[in-house]
């Protein structure tokens, strides 16, 4: 157990996280923020060119974007630890939370920002074949499936960025989407029609993975017919969503049928006093790198009233 | 101490003929999960040095042995035992996790 109890603990990674270190080192509040032992810098790490977050005119690098957020939450002070946190109590006026070494920390406010993971598309060979044709990063594993014929499963812009990327290296990507349009921003599909090595599967799910060692392709059923049909691929991207992390803090911050955080109408405030939420975790609409980022301010910003509030009534308990 | 590289020249000494366990991580410089577990490797390495090797094969310099082993997504970790793959493990995981599935190695 550590002996102070600190003002803030921050627990994740991603644009909120380090947004919400920035702005509660600014304000000498001497944030402590669990980045996360293989997870640090979050969902951007695993992506290429990020066009869309403003400042960045050519845009840049989704990992050189997160160093630039890290390394400016260090400049003014945060304390940043690459490590899990395993389990945590948030019910009373100190909060605990454990460490992957088995530390225990204190604080008297606690920003979650846990983010999202990827949604697994619930087949039965999905797991067996994970690392050998079936994958959930283009930009990690796309070069082993050069002048070959890959599928990419789901319409939204992570789907469509993922197979345009992909096309750098296979020889044909089809996008297989439930439905008959995309859900993607009209700039990325519109580059994606455009693409004479993308096609399309319309109306179309997967519904088995076949192949022993590796991936040799994929059953289709049309979500309209019912019909059935094969599709020779050797890669499997999936890029269906996401879905919170939320395994940490289920039981005791109140969650919404999906399993996103609520927190109170304009505001980053959960069901805990002291305890604020942002980012991915919460954020079931817009789901972009600069709206978790502001409500990571916002979270910090929440936390920072919190302990003034605090202080006002009571002395300190440091 | 950083991991040994290993290539295709020399990962049947490295690894194939190894009187120890190896591990061997099959890695690039643009995989942000491999960076993410790279850490984690060498602390396992320096503290079971007795018990097991960890060396890193860079996949896009060395695409013969990747292929030979069917590498499709990385980071993968692949434990042999007298040449032969005793383990598989994709992607990357907490050290707890991944000490977890290395434990019939480390003793």
């Amino acid at each position: 157990m550590s002996d102070t109890i600190r003002n803030v603990i921050i627990i994740g990674s991603g644009p909120a996280g380090y947004t919400a270190a920035v702005y509660a080192a600014r304000a000498n509040l001497a944030p402590l923020v669990f980045e996360g032992s293989v997870t640090a810098g979050g969902a951007l790490m695993n992506t290429t060119e990020v066009e869309n977050f403003p400042g960045f005119r050519d845009g840049i690098m989704g990992p050189d974007l997160m160093e630039e957020m890290r390394v400016q939450a260090e400049r003014f002070g945060a304390e940043l630890v690459r490590d899990d946190i395993t389990s945590v109590d948030l019910t009373g006026p100190v909060k605990t939370v454990t460490d992957g070494s088995g530390t225990t920390h204190r604080a008297r406010a606690v920003i979650l920002a846990m983010g999202s993971a990827y949604r697994e598309l619930g087949l039965p060979d999905e797991q067996r074949l994970s690392g050998h044709g079936v994958s959930w990063c283009a930009t990690c594993d796309g070069a082993f499936f050069r002048d070959q014929d890959i599928a990419v499963v789901g319409g939204g812009d992570s789907a469509i960025e993922e197979a345009t990327f992909l096309t750098r290296f296979a020889r044909s990507v089809t996008i297989v989407h439930r439905r008959d349009e995309l859900r993607a921003s009209k700039i990325m599909a519109d580059r994606a029609f455009g693409n004479d090595k993308i096609r399309f599967a319309w109306n179309s799910q997967v519904t088995a993975i076949h192949g022993d060692p590796k991936v040799t392709g994929v059953t289709l059923t049309d979500t309209v017919t019912g019909e059935t049909r094969e599709l020779d691929v050797t890669g499997v991207f999936v890029a269906i969503g996401h879905l919170p992390r939320n395994e940490l803090i289920v039981g005791q911050v109140d969650t919404d049928d999906e399993g996103y955080v609520l927190v109170q109408q304009g505001s980053t405030a959960t069901n805990l006093e002291g305890v604020f939420a942002c980012g991915d975790l919460v954020d079931h609409t817009y789901r972009q790198a600069i709206t978790a980022a502001g409500s990571g301010c916002a979270a910090s910003l929440d936390a920072e009233r919190f302990l003034a509030r605090l202080d006002a009534t009571a002395p300190a308990a440091v | 101490m950083a991991p040994k590289e290993t290539t295709d020249a020399t990962f049947q000494a490295d690894v194939l003929q190894s009187s120890k366990p190896v591990l061997v991580d099959f890695w690039a410089p643009w995989c942000g999960p491999c960076k993410a577990v790279a850490p984690i490797l060498e602390e396992i390495a320096a503290e079971n040095a007795d018990k097991i090797d960890v060396v890193k094969l860079n996949t896009d310099d060395n695409p013969a042995t990747s292929a030979k082993y069917g590498i499709t997504g990385i980071p993968t970790l692949n434990v042999y035992v007298d040449g032969e793959v005793v383990k598989t493990v994709v992607g990357a995981l907490p050290k707890p996790k991944l000490l977890k599935e290395l434990e019939p190695f480390l003793g």
